[in-house]
C-alpha cells in the first residue's frame, strides 16, 4: 500500500521538503525518531541506554507521555520483549539498545526473530560518523553483524533519510514474509537537526513483493484435494502471520481433510478438533508422521520444509504429490521440489481454495469426502496404536502431568511462551491450543531465554490475559533477570520451571545416542528458584512432590504479581516419541530402551 | 552447470556485500563476480558467475530477490548473450624470435599489446571465457610473470531481443 514500484533507491530525504536548513529550531534526529515511531503507533519500546543513544533517551524522556519504555536487564531481553509483544498482537515490536555490545547482545533476538518470521524493528546506537571504522570506544559493525540474520538494515548518515529509514523498516517488517530490520543510528546523526513532516506516503524503493494466488495453480489445487485419496494438510507458522486460521478451518472442513500443524503452526487449528492429527515432526504424534509418510498429497501451507519436520528428506512423504503455499517463492523447492507452487498470503490461497471448493457441485464434494473414509479409519487406527502418552505414576512429578495441569486450570486459554528443550516439547504436546497467537516458542534458532521475556511482552499486549512462560531450569538461568522487568513494570507474568536439574534435551539425546555419557548437562548446583524469586520481588513457590502440584500451580496462577513456580520434575524423563535426528519418520522411537 | 547471473542492485554502501555474504552464508559458489554502473546512476549491475543444478540457480535467484535493494535477478545463460572477460597478461618477450612469438598469438587472438619493456610485453586479452584461456595457455611456455583476470560481463543479443530487453550498460 505504502510502497511504490521501482522508484529509484534516491534514499527517502527525496520526498521530504528540500526547505531543509540547520538551525536550532529544528528537531534534531533522536526526535525525528520517536516522531516517526510514533506516526508508525508504536507507544511501547523494549530498551536499555548507552552513550551512542543517549541523544534519543533524552527525547524518550521529554516524549514520555506519548511512548513507553521498558528498561530491560539485558538486550536479548529487550528484542524477545518485542517478539513476544509482536508475536502475540500482530504488530511490530520496538527494541533499542546502544552500539557495540549493546547491539551484539541484541543479535540473538534477532536471529530469533529472523528464523521465527517475527516483525521486529531494532534501533541501535552507533558511534558518531567520523569514528566509525577506527574501532572507537563501543563500536562494533552493527550492520555487518547482522546483515545474514535480518530483512534488511540499514546505517542512517544523514539525519534528512532518518524519517524515510524508520517508515521503510515497518513497511518491511511487517510486509511480507515478517522479520527484523535493523536501523543503527550514528551518535551525531541522532544529535543533527533536520525538519520532519508527518507524511502519510514516503517513497522507498523496495518493492511490494507479495503476489495474488494463481487462479489456475488454485483450481488445479482444488482438483489435487477432491481427488486426493490420502491428503494432508501441513500447515505453520505462515498460518498464523497471515490470519489465515478461520480459513483454513473453513476449508479443511469442507472436504473434511486431516491437518498436522508444525511447532510453529501450534493454534493456527485448534488442536482437539477431529481433524487435527496432532504436531508433526521429531516430535509429533505416530498418527500425524505416519500420515504424512502415507500420503498421496501433502498440501503443505505456510510451512519451509525445516529438517525437525522432515527429518531425511529422501524419506519425507515419499508417495506425496506436494504442493507447496508460501509467501516467500524462496522457501518453495528449497528443500522439496513441489508438483505445485503457489507463492502467495497463505490467508488468500486458502480463502481462494475454499471459495474453489464451494463452487463444486455438493455431489463431487460427498463423493471426496466418501473416498477418504478408508483414510479417515487407517488415521484413527495409529492414533488408538499410538496416541501420546506417558506415565503419570511414581513418586516424581511427571512434567507432562505439570502442563496437564495447567492446561486444565488456565482453562486452555492462557498464552504460553517457552524456552526450548523438554520443556518446550511437552508443552507442544501436552497443551492444546484454541487460537492463533496463543503459542509463542522459539522455533527455528532453538533459544535458550526465549520464555520469560517473549512472556514479558505478549503481557504488555495483553494486560488481561494469563501468560505463562513455561521454561526449564537452564534457559531460565539464561534471562531470569528480566524478573526484575517484570516486577517494576507490573507485567505480572507467571514463570513455570521445569526443574529437572539437568539440561534435559542434551541429557536424553545423550543417554539415547551417546551410551548415557552425561558430559556436562548437570546444573543441579543452582539458585533457590524460590528465593531468587522473591530477592527480585515476586512471588515464589515450589512444588516438589505430585500431590502438592494441583495447588501449588493454582496459587501461583491466582496471584495477582510476577509469580516464579519451581515445579520439581522427574529428572531423567524423556520426550516421546523421537524420530531421531536425520532418520525416516517411521523410525520412531516410543519409550525407553528396557523400560 | 555454470549459469552467468545479472544482478540489478541499489548501487549503495554495503549492497555488494549483502549478496556475496548471502552466496557465502547459503553456501552457494562465486566462480566470478563483476560490478559496474548501468544506464541510471541509482542502480548497479553485479554479473556472478556461478555453477550449480537448477533447483540450486532457482534457490540462488529467489534468495537474491528477497534482497530489498535488488531491484532484478535474471539467469541469462538461456538467453541469447554476448559474455566477455578480459585479461591483463605480463609475458616474457625478449628481442628476436620469443617477441615475434608473441606478437603473432597477439594478433592470432586479436589482443593488443599495451606496454612494453626491453624483455617483457603487458597484454590486454578479451573475449569469452574459452578464448581467454586458449590465449593464457598459448602465452604460457613463453614465461608469464603475472596475469590479472576481470569477472565475467554479459549483455542480451540484439538479434533476438526484440522483447523487452532493456539497454544494458556494463563496466567493470
Amino acid at each position: 500500500m505504502i510502497a511504490q514500484q521501482h522508484i529509484n533507491p534516491a534514499t527517502a530525504a527525496s520526498s521530504l521538503p528540500e526547505s531543509i536548513t540547520v538551525g536550532e529550531s529544528l528537531p534534531r534526529g533522536a526526535e525525528i525518531l520517536i516522531e516517526a515511531l510514533l506516526h508508525e503507533g508504536v507507544d511501547s519500546i523494549f530498551g536499555y541506554p548507552g552513550g551512542a543513544v543517549l541523544h534519543i533517551y533524552d527525547e524518550l524522556w521529554r516524549y514520555r507521555d506519548s511512548i513507553t519504555h521498558y528498561l530491560v536487564r539485558h538486550e536479548q531481553g529487550a528484542v524477545h520483549m518485542a517478539e513476544g509483544y509482536a508475536r502475540s498482537s500482530g504488530r511490530v515490536g520496538v527494541a533499542l539498545v546502544t552500539s557495540g555490545p549493546g547491539a551484539t547482545n541484541a543479535v540473538t533476538g534477532i536471529a530469533n526473530a529472523y528464523m521465527d518470521s517475527t516483525p521486529i524493528v531494532v534501533i541501535t546506537g552507533q558511534v558518531p560518523l567520523p569514528l566509525i571504522g577506527t574501532d572507537a570506544f563501543q563500536e562494533v559493525d552493527t550492520v555487518g553483524i547482522t546483515r545474514p540474520c535480518v530483512k534488511h538494515n540499514y546505517l542512517v548518515r544523514d539525519v534528512r533519510d532518518l524519517a524515510g529509514v524508520v517508515h521503510e523498516a515497518f513497511f518491511l517488517a511487517r510486509s511480507g514474509r515478517p522479520g527484523p530490520v535493523v536501523i543503527d543510528i550514528p551518535k551525531d546523526v541522532s544529535a543533527a537537526r533536520s525538519s520532519y513532516s508527518r507524511l502519510s506516503h514516503i517513497a522507498f524503493p523496495c518493492r511490494e513483493k507479495r503476489t495474488k494466488p494463481d487462479p489456475r495453480a488454485i483450481s488445479r489445487a482444488a482438483d489435487a484435494c477432491m481427488r486426493s485419496e490420502r491428503p494432508v494438510l501441513y500447515v505453520g507458522g505462515g498460518i498464523v502471520n497471515s490470519g489465515a486460521a478461520d480459513e483454513l478451518l473453513a476449508f479443511a472442513e469442507s472436504l473434511r481433510l486431516p491437518v498436522t500443524p508444525t511447532l510453529m503452526g501450534l493454534g493456527g487449528f485448534p488442536s482437539a478438533h477431529p481433524l487435527c492429527l496432532g504436531m508433526l515432526g521429531m516430535h509429533g504424534t505416530y498418527a500425524a508422521n505416519m500420515a504424512v509418510a502415507e500420503s498421496d498429497l501433502l498440501v503443505a501451507v505456510g510451512v519451509r520444509f525445516d529438517d525437525r519436520v522432515t527429518g531425511k528428506l529422501a524419506t519425507f512423504a515419499p508417495h506425496a504429490r506436494v504442493i507447496h503455499i508460501d509467501i516467500d517463492p524462496a522457501n518453495i523447492g528449497k528443500n522439496v521440489a513441489p508438483a505445485l507452487a503457489i507463492a502467495a498470503d497463505a490467508r488468500e490461497a486458502l480463502a481462494a481454495l475454499r471459495e474453489e471448493v464451494g463452487a463444486r457441485a455438493s455431489a463431487e464434494t460427498g463423493a471426496s469426502i466418501a473416498r477418504r473414509e478408508l483414510w479417515w479409519e487407517r488415521i484413527r487406527a495409529w492414533q488408538r496404536e499410538q496416541p501420546l502418552r506417558f506415565d503419570g505414576s511414581g513418586e516424581h512429578i511427571k512434567p507432562q502431568t505439570v502442563i496437564r495441569e495447567l492446561h486444565r486450570l488456565t482453562e486452555g486459554r492462557a498464552i504460553i511462551t517457552t524456552d526450548v528443550g523438554q520443556h518446550q516439547m511437552w508443552a507442544a504436546q501436552f497443551y492444546p491450543f484454541t487460537r492463533p497467537r496463543q503459542w509463542i516458542t522459539s522455533g527455528g534458532l532453538g533459544t535458550m531465554g526465549f520464555g520469560l521475556p517473549a512472556a514479558i511482552g505478549a503481557q504488555l499486549a495483553f494486560r488481561d490475559q494469563l501468560v505463562v512462560a513455561v521454561v526449564g531450569d537452564g534457559g531460565f538461568q539464561m534471562t531470569n533477570q528480566e524478573l526484575a522487568t517484570a516486577v517494576q513494570y507490573e507485567l505480572p507474568v507467571k514463570v513455570l520451571i521445569m526443574n529437572n536439574g539437568y539440561l534435559g534435551m542434551v541429557r536424553q539425546w545423550q543417554e539415547m545416542f551417546y551410551e548415557r555419557a552425561y558430559s556436562e548437562v548437570d546444573i543441579s548446583v543452582a539458585p533457590d528458584f524460590v528465593k531468587l524469586a522473591e530477592a527480585y520481588g515476586a512471588r515464589g513457590l515450589r512444588a516438589a512432590r505430585p500431590e502438592e502440584l494441583p495447588s501449588v500451580l493454582a496459587d501461583g496462577l491466582a496471584h495477582k504479581g510476577v509469580a516464579v513456580i519451581d515445579v520439581l520434575v522427574s529428572k531423567e524423563e524423556n520426550v516421546f516419541p523421537i524420530v531421531p535426528a536425520g532418520s525416516n519418520s517411521r523410525d520412531m522411537i516410543f519409550q525407553s530402551e528396557g523400560v | 552447470m555454470r549459469h552467468t547471473l545479472s544482478i540489478i542492485v541499489a548501487d549503495q554502501p554495503g549492497e555488494l556485500s549483502r549478496i556475496v555474504g548471502l552466496f557465502s552464508a547459503r553456501g552457494f559458489n562465486i566462480e566470478t563476480i563483476s560490478v559496474g554502473g548501468t544506464l541510471d546512476p541509482e542502480w548497479s549491475r553485479v554479473t556472478i558467475v556461478t555453477s550449480g543444478d537448477d533447483r540450486t540457480i532457482e534457490q540462488i535467484v529467489k534468495q537474491c530477490e528477497r534482497l530489498a535493494r535488488v531491484r532484478e535477478v535474471r539467469d541469462v545463460t538461456s538467453q541469447p548473450h554476448i559474455e566477455r572477460e578480459m585479461a591483463l597478461i605480463d609475458v616474457t618477450a625478449s628481442p628476436g624470435a620469443a617477441r615475434q612469438e608473441v606478437l603473432s598469438l597477439v594478433s592470432v587472438f586479436r589482443a593488443k599489446v599495451v606496454d612494453i619493456s626491453h624483455t617483457r610485453m603487458v597484454i590486454e586479452a578479451s573475449g569469452n571465457r574459452e578464448k581467454v584461456e586458449a590465449f593464457v595457455e598459448m602465452l604460457r611456455p613463453l614465461g608469464i610473470n603475472d596475469i590479472t583476470r576481470t569477472g565475467r560481463v554479459a549483455i542480451g543479443r540484439l538479434s533476438n531481443g526484440e522483447e523487452d530487453e532493456q539497454p544494458l550498460a556494463v563496466g567493470c
